[in-house]
């Protein structure tokens, strides 16, 4: 195949169990044109160099056009004043500074220590009554029965949305995750659908909001929707709060569930580290830094040259579409000996799982927790488990990769300790 | 092949470091690291095992942490001799002998010199000697201050406005006392960052309340009968009632103990050539020593071969190890060139610098804005970027530092994110300069 073909092979769905391969033939050319014209960044230091360039931007969504209706009100007076809000309120993931930091910066001032390390014992629980729910069971799911379940109640809680309104986002999220695959933003149907999603979401959040800011409760919603970021300076107005509650709702419903899956796949295929987890539960910490780097829930992000880069022997001239290979720098030798193993002792794990730089993952030390609990739970109380098929079905984001059923034969599970 | 290598490498005999600190420990670590298997001794004149100075003008101050908590992690094991509490007096290089303050010798198969500097006194000695005065630079220095702003002084006057100065005086005002600052120059580190980021630290200062004079100096401290300090007469006239003085004049390299060794040695440092090797007065490398830390001036690859001499956290742990690579035959005669890089934390903002500001010529305000109070300043000289300095942006920092070591054209990011029109102006350094 020609370099310049290898990123269209990593999109498509016949390669989603094992790209590794594809990446590899990627790094041989650091940053390396595409057929298409987008540029695929491969190595370890080509991203890194990346991350933390200004002349890098993540306002990569196509603007917003809503689908004509045939009504001339909406066509003509709504929908281009919708469109423009949607424009200029995108979520923070896809906003460069100075707006990008105020947002990022209310937020995280919601993620208080407190409140993550109460979902660190929360998730515990929850993982135990998942899990005791298979106690008669000889063969689960275990993405539907538990890394699903798991990150949502987690998030929902969290943010504080009622959990008997989960069921709608589902579906939601799931649509939303989507605009992260590249080909469908090129795609005017899933466009269109993606706008519809985002438009029934945020009705649904501006009546959420409204009703904490009549009745504040403790959790991120109500602190949000309360007006004021950490040092007391003003948070943000409602579009972007409804932006800002979305993108962690969809963050947090579609990523953990590919750490806590294909964690219990590198798992179940390497029986002697699952063992060794289940009798020393501190080497959980460093086996999901393994994990993020060895096969990480989000493979790539798309960039913008804002100007032109010289990088790597190549310039990536102004305006073009950049992929920042995230899991391909995970398995650089260049800088992981033996990059192609999974090694919980590995030191110094430098991995991109959850980005870098200004963008990094706001939501990190959440995942790690809701991570560690699942997997120690899973380690110490399936008796014997098995892969049903191996590889697993994957779900068909090539970006936010992950099984889409990860089915177990297991002898039984242990009673809770 | 294997015995060549063995022949090169230096993995036997006696090492010794002198000074006990940053660089010293963490050139001892990198010998060790490389092979080095013989003896290794480790001789400082403070009394303490190598601690961090970073903190003593910030969270030690400000009481965060204990100066006693500022001790550095060993990396690696270290199987050293520690000559704790005893300074090195002198270095005879045909006996390779180091003579200590103790009567003893030690004699050594190679040197690492890594005395680093020394705070610079107040000039008139009766003056220097009033209760009240103090200088910074070690652990001992940060608890006498603490202590002495514990009572709550009327005044802290602090001369010398320079990222010592300026970082006491915001520790100061966090614990709520009154503070004066002085400094000749037309504003706060203008000397190291130009005269526009100068007056933005001004405005930084005055918002956190420092009683700050610009372009004056103190003409003379004076005491009472107990010789304690009361007031400062400034050289415009103005007196400053003050009973506890901060003197913050910069730093002097500890080279003295090096003086009739042949070493080209003396106030900028111990010269070296590009690889660390100490040079004798006549120009020609000891392979036997090598310097490393604040005290060593060597030509920087990066600033066309410019003799600079860094006073930097980073470089001292770089070159410290570089030299201890040297030392055991695996960095064999590799230049070091290491990007200079330094950060200061001072009323809740972080500054941070790349490469060096040093005959800069321009510079720009490149990503985010004074008026946020977040942004990158570019320098160049001669149309290449020489260095990069941000105010709570330090993200930005490793991709001008590619820059800069690409001595990339000037200005050199242009259409970068939350980039402003690009105004060149002028540093407007002061006369005397020196490197941050
Ligand atoms: C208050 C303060 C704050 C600072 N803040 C920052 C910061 O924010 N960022 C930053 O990048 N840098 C900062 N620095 C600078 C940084 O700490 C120094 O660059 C670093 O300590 C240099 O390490 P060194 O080992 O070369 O020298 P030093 O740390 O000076 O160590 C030299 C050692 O040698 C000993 N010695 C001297 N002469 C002899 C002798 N004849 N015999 C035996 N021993 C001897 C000394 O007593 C000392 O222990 C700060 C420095 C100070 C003092
Ligand atoms: C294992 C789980 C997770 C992984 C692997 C992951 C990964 C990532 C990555 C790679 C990015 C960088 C995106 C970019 O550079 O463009 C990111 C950003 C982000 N993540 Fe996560 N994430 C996880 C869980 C979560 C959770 C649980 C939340 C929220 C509760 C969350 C919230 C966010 C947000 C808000 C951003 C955008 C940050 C910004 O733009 O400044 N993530 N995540």
């Amino acid at each position: 195949m020609k370099t310049g073909q290898l990123f269209e092979a990593v999109k498509d769905e016949a390669n989603r169990a094992d790209p590794y391969p594809l990446y590899a033939r990627l790094r041989e050319t650091p940053v390396s044109r595409q057929d298409d014209g987008i540029y695929v960044v491969s190595t370890h230091a080509a991203i890194t160099s990346l991350l933390h360039d200004p002349r890098i931007s993540s306002e990569t969504l196509p603007p917003s056009e809503r689908p004509r209706t045939g009504n001339p009100f909406s066509d003509w007076i709504v929908n281009p004043v919708k469109d423009h809000l949607t424009n200029t309120h995108r979520p923070f993931i896809f906003r460069d500074p100075p707006d990008h930091d105020r947002l990022r910066m209310a937020v995280m001032g919601q993620f208080t220590h407190q409140r993550v390390h109460a979902m660190r014992g929360r998730s515990h629980d929850l993982v135990a009554d998942l899990l005791d729910k298979q106690s008669d069971a000889t063969s689960f799911d275990l993405v539907c029965d538990l890394a699903y379940p798991l990150p949502v109640t987690v998030i929902c809680e969290m943010l504080g949305v009622p959990p008997e309104d989960e069921p709608q986002f589902h579906g939601w999220a799931t649509q939303l995750a989507s605009a992260l695959e590249p080909d469908n933003l090129g795609n005017e149907e899933a466009r269109a659908k993606n706008i519809i999603t985002f438009d029934e979401i945020s009705t649904y959040m501006r009546g959420l909001i409204k009703e904490k800011r009549r009745h504040p409760q403790d959790d991120m919603l109500s602190g949000l929707s309360a007006g004021s970021g950490p040092g007391g300076e003003p948070g943000m107005g409602e579009v972007d709060l409804i932006a800002s509650a979305i993108l962690l709702l969809v963050a947090g419903h579609e990523t953990t569930v590919n750490l806590i899956a294909n964690s219990t796949l590198a798992l179940v295929r390497h029986p002697d580290i699952l063992a060794r987890l289940a009798g020393e539960p501190d080497l959980a910490p460093r086996l999901i830094e393994e994990m993020l780097r060895y096969d990480p829930p989000v493979h790539f992000r798309t960039r913008r040259a804002l100007s032109a880069i010289d990088i790597a022997g190549i310039t990536i001239p102004e305006g073009a579409d950049i992929v920042l290979l995230l899991a391909s720098g995970n398995r650089d030798p260049a800088v992981f000996c033996d990059p192609d193993r999974f090694d919980p002792d590995r030191p110094d794990i430098r991995h991109f799982g959850f980005g870098g730089g200004l963008h990094y993952c706001a939501g990190a030390p959440l995942a790690r927790f809701e991570a560690e609990a699942a997997l120690v739970a899973l380690a110490q109380r399936l008796v014997h488990p098995r892969l049903i098929d191996d590889p697993p079905p994957y779900r068909s984001g090539a970006a936010l990769r992950g099984p889409m059923h990860l089915r177990l034969a297991i002898d039984g599970v242990a009673p809770r300790r | 092949m294997r015995s060549m290598d063995a022949e090169r490498k230096n993995t036997g005999g006696h090492t010794v470091v002198v000074g006990a600190s940053l660089a010293g420990l963490r050139g001892a670590e990198a010998l060790r690291r490389a092979g080095f298997a013989g003896r290794l001794t480790l001789v400082g004149d403070e009394p303490h095992r190598p601690y961090d100075r970073p903190p003593l003008s910030k969270s030690a101050l400000t009481g965060e942490v204990a100066p006693e908590a500022t001790v550095l992690p060993n990396l690696h094991a270290l199987a050293a001799d520690w000559r704790l509490g005893v300074a090195a007096t002198g270095l005879d290089r045909q006996a390779r002998e180091v003579r200590l303050a103790d009567g003893t010798t030690l004699s050594y198969d190679r040197l690492l010199i890594a005395t680093g500097s020394r705070a610079r006194s107040w000039p008139n000695p009766t003056e220097a000697g009033l209760a009240g005065v103090h200088t910074l630079r070690g652990r001992d220095d940060a608890a006498a201050l603490r202590q002495a702003l514990a009572p709550g002084p009327k005044r802290v006057l602090i001369i010398g406005a320079g990222f010592i100065g300026c970082e006491v005086a915001a520790s100061c005002r966090a614990l709520d006392r009154a503070v004066t600052l002085i400094d000749p120059g037309p504003a706060p580190l203008a000397r190291i960052l130009g005269q526009p980021v100068g007056e933005i630290v001004a405005a930084l200062h005055r918002a956190l309340g420092v009683d700050l004079r610009s372009r004056t100096k103190v003409a003379r401290l004076e005491g009472n009968e107990a010789g304690r300090v009361v007031r400062a007469i400034l050289e415009d006239g103005n007196v400053v009632e003050t009973d506890l003085v901060v003197v913050a004049l910069g730093a002097v390299r500890n080279t003295e103990w090096l003086s009739g060794s042949g070493l080209d040695a003396g106030p900028g440092g111990v010269v070296c050539n590009e690889a660390g090797h100490a040079l004798d007065t006549e120009g020609r490398p000891d392979r036997a020593i090598a310097a490393a830390g604040d005290v060593a001036r060597f030509p920087h690859p990066l600033f066309d071969g410019r003799p600079v001499a860094l006073e930097h956290w980073g470089h001292a742990v770089a070159q410290g190890e570089h030299a201890g690579r040297l030392l055991a035959g695996e960095a064999n005669e590799t230049d070091y060139a290491e990007m200079p890089a330094f950060w200061s934390s001072q009323g809740g903002i972080t500054i941070k610098s790349v490469g060096l500001t040093e005959g800069a010529d321009s510079m720009v305000f490149a990503q985010g804005s004074p008026k946020e109070g977040r942004f990158v300043v570019v320098y160049g000289a001669k149309g290449r970027c020489i260095a990069a300095v941000s105010f709570d942006s330090a993200r930005w920092l490793p991709a001008y530092a590619e820059q800069i070591a690409a001595r990339a054209p000037f200005p050199p990011i242009c259409g970068g994110t939350d980039e402003h029109n690009l105004t060149v102006l002028s540093p407007g350094f002061p006369e005397k300069r020196t490197s941050p």
